[in-house]
């Protein structure tokens, strides 16, 4: 057991390149596209987008199997993508539709695909990592060798009840991977400011987790990190953390004027560390893609946004009757 | 000088226990400190010390005595010369003294005996077999049925199963069932709801017990916004069937922060299901509905209940439906309405009224979501006035809401204000004649009836 960081870089087949090229890009896309809807004022409430953490989930996913489960926070929309979820139910819960995931009753903090195995979108941070670890412990019960992804910020790292969640996965070895993807702000509030030691993934020593960082602006590194967590909680070992260290390039939410940081400070991220353009470049630079087949995967994605912004525009209203159904299921 | 030993209690609650084996003999000499007898309580068997030194007189009390009240004597220790029969005969006198000392738990009087009352709707056919039990035991056999039916039901909270339970509910489950489904969590409320409210998500059903609901505010984020609203929030996709039980109310002199009825807190919130039994084949009836129920359920216990028997039917799968409020007496002018452990001082006051003259009809709601407002409407409608019974705080308090509720509904069939009999508006004092006056009475329930009977 060791908490440490890894810098290895897996080889990496042209296809898998430019698929995880393909889903980054979809989730940037998608987010901008999300907060253009804002700005319009088809999206209501809060919306919190994941542009510059894409490189995260991607390669998290990269490494999951079918059937097995993911649940996160409020920043979820990145991740509903990555499971596959279908970007005109996800963008119509946005605008509050019948079309929706949760047809329009949850909104962009909460939603949810039982076929995905994807349990939410939860609005308060740090309670859906209890959660996580309970859907691990359901299929360690349930003896079906699935694991859990449990996605968490650096805020939430914070709170007590993950602390209360890290005891009971390492006493009851539950198949739980615990991701922190630190982007360096609890809303406007710095790690440094918030946080008594930087490194979040050595938080798991006192309770006999294993944690590593991972560099979360390079897609195959954190593949490369997830396919060993993933190997560890399915081998039956118990959880594992992987701190993921990320950046977001908008504020917290949309209201947010992110004047806690310099523009300086996004900018240089944006144009030295960034995980699309990373791949993009090793995509050219290893002559697995020309510009111009590039350019027409950028243009399907547009379009697979476009159509999935249109649905969310044309899918109707719920209907009234709908305030007054799911409250309770039949029993 | 010859002093007697008495039953002591062992426990808030302890009215009368086991004198399971005497570890003495008469004639030894015991020192401070050394164990005397071992004691069953309605919780545990406890090992009993001797408080100060001396020699065994006499044992007054056999070894396997069942039901020995607390502060009867049963032991005499002498000293060294003393003759132990003849501190016997005078032995009325000397325990006046020692019953000051220790003081019997100031617990509700005893319920009026509820196999006398008149049950009107019984959830079983006439001429059902019928044994007497604890509430503590129909609980517990109401989880052993429902995980023998269901392998994904399993049970988790703190001292489940190698303890038996804090308050011995879960008493024989893990030997039954086994570690995998009965888990002892740690001290973590917050967490362990959360990893329960998980693994409903994932596909079982959990029953997590709380030592008291009290606790249960460590963890009332994931009981709310976790496992009350996700239905909603999904679009119906996912749900969350989950039982959460435990003690919930006053107990005896265990004070203000374990010591408050939670009841009108849940049964606000609309997703979760509230369930707060006061008789022991409700209690079992209910536990079974509420495990099968695929929506959370609060289920409310009370400790003082734990301990009282009542009659409960023998049947394979016996069940009681939600939303079906109980008619325990049948009366003509004035409506009690309660719950819980309300139903004690409501069935109680309905004796004493019926003394009177005044005729009390008395209805148990058993859940407080859904509520059974057409029963209550019923009755309010023939009888024109209505008390309400609760231990729990005056405002926003269960009351509150029934009295609205009948006055948009049966505004002209009332004949006087509703009146809400409910816990006083303080923290539960430690102090006994305080507690007793921070609690719904009897006496206060009368007053009600008549004050809306115009008596």
């Amino acid at each position: 057991m060791a908490a440490r960081r890894t810098t290895k870089k897996p080889n990496v087949s042209k296809e898998e390149l430019l698929s995880y090229y393909r889903d980054m890009l979809l989730i940037r896309r998608f987010e901008e596209k999300a907060g253009q809807l804002y700005g319009m004022g088809l999206i209501g409430g809060f919306c919190h987008l994941y542009i510059g953490q894409e490189a995260v989930v991607v390669g998290l996913e990269a490494a999951a199997e079918e059937g097995d489960k993911r649940v996160t926070s409020y920043r979820d929309h990145g991740h509903m993508l990555a499971c596959g979820m279908d970007p005109k139910g996800v963008m119509a819960e946005l605008t509050g539709r019948e079309g929706g995931y949760s047809k329009g009753k949850g909104g962009s903090m909460h939603m949810f695909s039982k076929e995905k195995h994807f349990y939410g979108g939860h609005g308060i941070v740090g309670a859906q990592v209890p959660i996580g670890a309970g859907l691990a412990f359901a299929d360690k019960y349930l003896e079906n060798g699935r694991v859990t992804f449990t996605y968490f910020g650096d805020g939430a790292a914070n709170q007590g009840q993950v602390y209360e969640t890290f005891n009971m996965a390492a006493l009851w070895d539950l198949p739980v991977i615990f991701v922190v993807e630190n982007n360096q702000y609890a809303m406007g509030t710095s790690q440094q400011r918030s946080t008594s030691s930087q490194e979040i993934y050595e938080r798991g020593l006192a309770f006999g987790i294993p944690g590593e960082a991972v560099d979360g602006m390079d897609v195959l590194a954190v593949k490369a990190a997830s396919e060993k967590a993933v190997a560890h909680c399915r081998s039956g070992k118990g959880p594992y953390i992987l701190e993921v260290k990320t950046y977001r390039y908008r504020g917290h939410s949309m209201s947010d004027p992110a004047k806690y940081r310099t523009r300086e400070e996004v900018q240089k991220m944006r144009e030295e560390r960034d995980a699309i353009e990373a791949v993009r470049q090793l995509l050219l630079t290893g002559k697995h893609a020309t510009e111009d087949e590039l350019k027409a995967i950028d243009k399907e994605i547009k379009d697979v946004v476009n159509e999935a912004a249109d649905f969310s525009k044309e899918s109707p209203e719920p209907a009234l009757e709908e305030l007054w159904t799911d409250i309770y299921a039949d029993a | 000088m010859a002093t007697e030993v008495l039953m002591p209690a062992l426990s808030p609650t302890m009215e009368e226990g086991t004198l399971a084996k005497w570890m003495v003999k008469e004639g030894d000499t015991v020192s401070s400190g050394d164990i005397l007898a071992e004691i069953e309580t309605d919780k545990a068997t406890m090992e009993f010390e001797a408080v100060d030194e001396g020699i065994i007189g006499k044992i007054l009390v056999a070894a396997g005595s069942e039901g020995v009240k607390v502060n009867t004597p049963i032991a005499i220790m002498v000293e060294e010369g003393e003759d132990a029969d003849a501190v016997v005969t005078a032995a009325p006198v000397a325990a006046e003294t020692p019953v000051a000392e220790a003081p019997a738990p100031v617990v509700p009087a005893a319920p009026a005996a509820p196999v006398a009352s008149v049950t009107l709707e019984p959830d079983y056919p006439d001429g059902t077999e019928l044994k007497t039990q604890t509430v503590r035991e129909a609980l517990r056999d109401a989880m052993a049925e429902e995980m023998t039916r269901d392998e994904s039901v399993y049970l988790m909270g703190e001292e489940v199963a190698e303890y038996q339970g804090a308050y011995k509910v879960s008493q024989g489950l893990l030997d039954q069932f086994g570690a995998k489904r009965v888990v002892d969590t740690p001290i973590t409320e917050h967490g362990f709801t959360g990893v329960a409210v998980g693994s409903a998500f994932g596909g079982l059903r959990p029953i997590v017990e709380f030592m008291t609901f009290n606790f249960a505010m460590q963890a009332i984020d994931q009981i709310i916004n976790s496992a009350a609203k996700t239905l909603y929030m999904s679009g119906g996709q996912m749900g969350c069937p989950i039982v959460f039980r435990g003690p919930n109310g006053a107990a005896a002199r265990v004070a203000a922060q374990h010591s408050q009825d939670y009841a009108a807190w849940y049964a606000q919130i609309p997703g979760l299901k509230v369930v707060q039994p006061y008789c022991a084949s409700d209690a079992k009836g209910l536990l079974k509905s509420a495990i099968r129920d695929p929506n959370p359920v609060i289920f409310l216990e009370n400790e003082i209940l734990y301990g009282r028997s009542f009659d409960v039917p023998v049947l394979d799968d016996y069940t009681v439906p939600f939303g079906k409020a109980r008619i325990w007496r049948e009366g003509t002018d004035v409506t009690i309405v309660s719950f819980g452990i309300g139903m004690t001082y409501a069935l109680e006051a309905a004796d004493k009224l019926a003394e009177e003259g005044i005729s009390a009809e008395v209805i148990d709601l058993r859940t407080l979501r859904p509520i059974d407002y057409d029963t209550l409407l019923g009755s309010v409608m023939k009888t024109n006035r209505c008390v309400t019974v609760e231990e729990g705080f005056p405002v926003a308090s269960i009351g509150n809401h029934l009295s609205a509720y009948i006055m948009e509904n049966a505004f002209d069939y009332l004949d006087a204000p509703v009146i809400n009999c409910t816990g006083k508006d303080v923290p539960m004092p430690y102090a006994a004649n305080l507690e007793k006056l921070a609690l719904v009475t009897t006496d206060e329930v009368i007053a009600a009836v008549k004050q809306v009977t115009y008596r």
